[in-house]
C-alpha cells in the first residue's frame, strides 16, 4: 500500500475547523483525507480498504464495542467523582476519546504490547488490566500498579513520548526474537507480534516523537504509532504544535500515514488492525492520528472555560462515538432496551466495584521503595534502609506509651 | 597475561560479552564498519553482524529509548555515547525512565542497559568533548556508574557491567584509551567486584582517592611524595555509584588524613559526598579536613589551557601540604 490511503467522508462531519483550513493553507494541498465508516447519523459507509476490516466484526464483537466504550465512560465518570472526593491526588479524564481507545486496544491481539502515555484508560480495559489496579498511581500508592508482564500493557509515562522510543526498541526485540527462532529451529523470520505507541498531539512536538520515528523508518520495526489528537495538549492548541494534519508526517519517515476518525470505533478498529498487520507482515511502521476530542478537563486540575469555547465542546458532543453505535445497533435490530440497560447496570457495577476497592487501596510500606531501587544488591541502600529501621524503631516505644497514656486517661 | 591498551582491553571485552550472552548487542553511532570514533569497536560487526552491532541514527535520546524498549524485551543493550558532553539529549531518558523502571514497576521490569561514554579531558579536543558530568548521574538513583583506569579493570569491568540486571554507566578515561597494561583474559572470570574500591599502593601518611583518568596522576604524585619521606596510600574508587565507602574509611583510620581527586568541577561534585561521608564515619580519625582537588567552576575550558584547568601531580602534593600542615 502506498502514501496515498484510500478514505472515504460524509457530509456533516467536516470538523468546522480554521486550523484545518491554516494547515491546508500552508500544505498547498488538501488535508489528509480522513477514513470514516461510521457517520454521526449512525449509518455505516463503505471503503475499498477498510470496510473488509469492517465487516469481520461479528454482531456480538459490535455489541461488545459499545459495551466497552460504555463501561469506560462510566468508569471515568466514577474516577473524576473520587477525586472530587479527595480520594484521587488527580484524575486524567478520556470521555471522548472511548472510540478511539477501546476500537485500537480491541484491535490488537494478546501477543501484542502496549506503551501507554496516561489516558489510555480504555485501551487498559481492552487489555483486561484490573481498572482499580489503574487507580493506584492516582491515588498516590504506586508509581505503576500492574505488572505489565500480565497483560503486555506497560506502566504509564508521565513523561511525554519517552515511551515512544520504548515501543521501538521493543519492535526491534521483536525482530530479533524473530531471527534466533528463524536460526534455531527455522522458523519464518517475520514478527509475530507487532507494538502500539499511543501519544498525543501535544507530545508529538517532543523530539522523542522524531527520534522514534526515525528508529523505526530506519529498521523497519513492527510498531504502531497511534496518536490521539485531541485538539488540546492542556490550553495550547494543535495548530501550535503542527501546521500539517500530524498524519502527513509520516511522509516525511517514509511510512503510511492515515488520518481516522477517533470517534468511529468501527473505523478506527479497522484502520488498527490493518496497521498491527502491515507490521507483523514485516513492512514496518504505521502512524495512525485518530481525529478526537477531549471533551473534558486535560486533568482535574485544569479548567478548560478559561481556554476554549462551549460551542466546540457542543460541537464534537454532537459527534459523541457511544451515541453514533447506539444509532446504528438501534437501527440494524442489533441490540435494544434491554441490551443498554444491561450495559448501564454493568457500568454501575463496574463503577461501584472500582470504588470500593480504590478505598481500600493500602498505603504501601516505604520498605517495598527501598527494596526496588536496584535489582541487585547495593551498599547505600542497604546503608539508608538500616538507618532508617533504627531511626523507626527508636518511636516505637514513644508510640506505646503514648496509647498506654491515653488508656489511662491522662 | 596480556599486555593491551584500554580501548583493546573494552574492545576484547565486548567482543567476550556478545559471544556470551546472544541477547546482548551494541548500538551507538559510527560503531559499525568505522569501529567508533576511537575504534573501541573495531571489527565488531564483522564478527557479529549489523544485528548485534547497531549503526544508529545520530540522536542520543534515540539510542538510550530504543535501549530500553529492547531490554523490556529481554534484550542487554550496550549504548555507546561519541563523547560525554553529547550524552545530554539522553539525559531525560537514563534519569526520568532508565534508572526508575524497576522502581516504579515494584521490580517487575529490569532494564539491564549498559552506557559507554568515554569522558574527561587531556586531548586537546574542541568544547563538548572533554567533559566529567558523572555527578550528575551519580546523584540518580537507580543507575550504577564504574570508571576502570587500567586495562585489566576495562577488560572485565565492561563485561561485569552487561551482566548486571541494574543500569551501568561505564565512563571510559579516554585520554588513557592508549594507556597499555597486563590484562589476565585466561582467567575464568573476573576476581573483584566492580563496586569494590582498590588499594594500589599502601601508605600511613595521608589517602588519596582517585579514579578515572586521575588514577595515574594520584600514584605519580604518592611517588613523588615518597621522595621526600611522606607515605602515600593510593586508592583507586572505581565505582562511583555505590561508592565503596568501608574501604576509603578503613584508609582513612590508618592514614588520618583524605585527599579527593577527579576531574570534574570540585563543587557540587564526588569529593563533596565522600568528605561529608568521611566526615561522619571517620571524625575522629581526621587529622586534617578532608581536601578536594578536582575542576573549578567554570565550563571546560579551550585546549590551550586545560592543562591550567587539569588537576596534577603538583595540585596534589599542594594538598597533601595542606592535610599535612594541621
Amino acid at each position: 500500500m502506498g502514501t496515498h490511503l484510500p478514505s472515504t467522508e460524509f457530509d456533516g462531519t467536516a470538523v468546522d475547523d480554521q486550523r484545518e483550513a491554516d494547515a491546508e493553507a500552508v500544505m498547498g494541498e488538501p488535508a489528509a483525507q480522513m477514513v470514516q465508516l461510521l457517520g454521526p447519523d449512525g449509518k455505516l459507509g463503505a471503503d475499498p480498504v477498510f470496510s473488509a476490516y469492517a465487516d469481520k466484526l461479528t454482531q456480538e464483537d459490535l455489541r461488545g464495542l459499545y459495551a466497552d466504550m460504555a463501561a469506560i465512560r462510566r468508569f471515568d465518570v466514577e474516577a473524576t467523582a473520587l477525586q472530587r472526593q479527595g480520594q484521587l491526588a488527580l484524575w486524567v479524564p478520556l470521555t471522548g476519546q472511548e472510540a478511539a481507545q477501546i476500537g485500537s486496544g480491541r484491535a490488537s491481539q494478546p501477543q501484542d504490547y502496549i506503551f501507554p502515555t496516561y489516558r489510555e484508560h480504555g485501551v487498559a480495559l481492552t487489555r483486561n488490566v484490573d481498572l482499580a489496579e489503574l487507580l493506584r498511581q492516582f491515588r498516590g500508592v504506586s508509581n505503576g500498579g500492574w505488572n505489565p508482564k500480565d497483560t503486555n500493557f506497560h506502566l504509564y509515562t508521565l513523561v511525554l513520548a519517552a515511551q515512544t522510543l520504548h515501543a521501538v526498541g521493543y519492535a526491534m526485540g521483536i525482530q530479533r526474537d524473530q531471527k534466533l527462532a528463524a536460526a534455531t529451529d527455522g522458523a519464518k523470520e517475520q514478527p509475530d507480534a507487532a507494538v502500539i505507541a499511543y501519544f498525543g498531539d501535544g507530545a508529538s512536538s517532543e523530539g522523542d516523537v522524531h527520534e522514534s520515528m526515525v528508529f523505526a523508518s530506519s529498521y523497519k520495526a513492527p510498531v504502531v504509532f497511534f496518536c490521539q489528537n485531541n485538539h488540546w495538549a492542556i490550553s495550547v492548541p494543535t495548530n501550535v504544535q503542527t501546521r500539517v494534519p500530524l498524519s502527513n508526517r509520516a511522509k516525511g519517515y517514509g511510512f503510511p500515514g492515515i488520518r481516522v476518525d477517533g470517534n468511529d470505533v468501527i473505523a478506527v478498529h479497522a484502520v488498527t488492525e490493518w496497521a498491527l498487520e502491515h507490521a507483523r507482515q514485516g513492512n514496518g511502521p504505521v502512524l495512525i492520528e485518530a481525529f478526537t476530542y477531549r471533551v473534558g478537563a486535560h486533568t482535574t486540575a485544569d479548567d478548560p472555560t478559561k481556554y476554549r469555547p462551549s460551542t466546540e465542546e457542543d460541537a464534537w458532543r454532537a459527534k459523541d462515538p457511544l451515541a453514533r453505535l447506539e444509532k446504528y445497533l438501534r437501527a440494524q435490530d442489533l441490540a435494544d432496551d434491554a441490551f443498554f440497560a444491561k450495559v448501564k447496570a454493568d457500568g454501575d457495577e463496574l463503577a461501584g466495584y472500582v470504588r470500593r476497592t480504590a478505598h481500600d487501596l493500602e498505603n504501601p510500606d516505604i520498605r517495598q521503595a527501598f527494596a526496588n531501587v536496584y535489582a541487585q544488591a547495593h551498599p547505600l541502600v542497604a546503608e539508608e534502609l538500616a538507618w532508617f529501621e533504627e531511626y523507626s524503631a527508636g518511636f516505637a516505644g514513644e508510640e506505646e506509651s503514648a496509647g498506654q497514656a491515653a488508656k489511662a486517661g491522662h | 597475561m596480556t599486555t593491551m591498551t584500554i580501548a583493546k582491553a573494552i574492545n576484547e571485552g565486548l567482543r567476550a560479552a556478545l559471544a556470551a550472552n546472544p541477547k546482548s548487542l551494541l548500538m551507538g553511532e559510527d560503531i559499525g564498519p568505522l569501529g567508533g570514533v576511537y575504534r573501541v569497536t573495531d571489527g565488531l560487526i564483522g564478527e557479529f553482524g549489523p544485528d548485534r552491532v547497531v549503526d544508529t541514527p545520530l540522536a542520543e535520546s534515540g539510542i538510550i529509548g530504543t535501549a530500553i524498549g529492547l531490554a523490556l524485551r529481554g534484550y542487554s543493550p550496550v549504548c555507546e555515547i561519541q563523547f560525554d558532553g553529547f550524552v545530554f539529549p539522553g539525559f531525560n531518558q537514563i534519569t526520568t525512565q532508565l534508572a526508575k523502571m524497576h522502581a516504579r514497576s515494584h521490580g517487575n521490569l529490569t532494564v539491564p542497559v549498559v552506557i559507554r561514554i568515554p569522558y574527561g579531558g587531556g586531548i586537546g579536543s574542541v568544547e563538548h568533548h572533554s567533559e566529567s558530568p558523572e555527578a550528575l548521574f551519580a546523584h540518580t538513583a537507580g543507575l550504577r556508574i564504574i570508571t576502570p583506569s587500567n586495562p585489566h579493570d576495562a577488560y572485565w569491568m565492561i563485561q561485569q557491567a552487561v551482566e548486571c540486571q541494574d543500569p551501568v554507566i561505564i565512563f571510559e578515561p579516554k585520554r588513557r584509551y592508549w594507556l597499555k597494561g597486563d590484562v589476565d583474559v585466561q582467567a575464568p572470570g573476573p576476581s573483584e567486584d566492580p563496586f569494590k574500591a582498590h588499594v594500589l599502593r599502601e601508605g600511613t601518611d595521608a589517602t588519596v582517592v582517585a579514579y578515572g583518568p586521575l588514577v595515574p596522576v594520584a600514584l605519580a604524585a604518592a611517588n613523588a611524595a615518597a621522595e621526600d619521606g611522606r607515605s602515600v596510600e593510593v586508592i583507586d574508587l572505581r565505582s562511583i555509584s555505590p561508592i565503596d565507602f568501608d574501604a576509603v574509611t578503613a584508609s582513612v583510620q590508618k592514614t588520618g588524613r583524605l585527599i579527593v581527586a577527579h576531574e570534574a568541577p570540585t563543587f557540587g561534585g564526588i569529593g563533596g559526598e565522600i568528605a561529608a561521608r568521611i566526615s561522619e564515619r571517620a571524625f575522629h580519625s581526621l587529622e586534617a579536613p578532608v581536601m578536594r582537588v578536582g575542576g573549578f567552576h567554570m565550563p571546560y575550558p579551550v585546549a590551550k589551557v586545560e592543562e591550567d584547568y587539569l588537576p596534577d601531580i603538583d595540585r596534589i602534593l599542594e594538598a597533601l601540604d595542606r592535610a599535612l600542615s594541621y
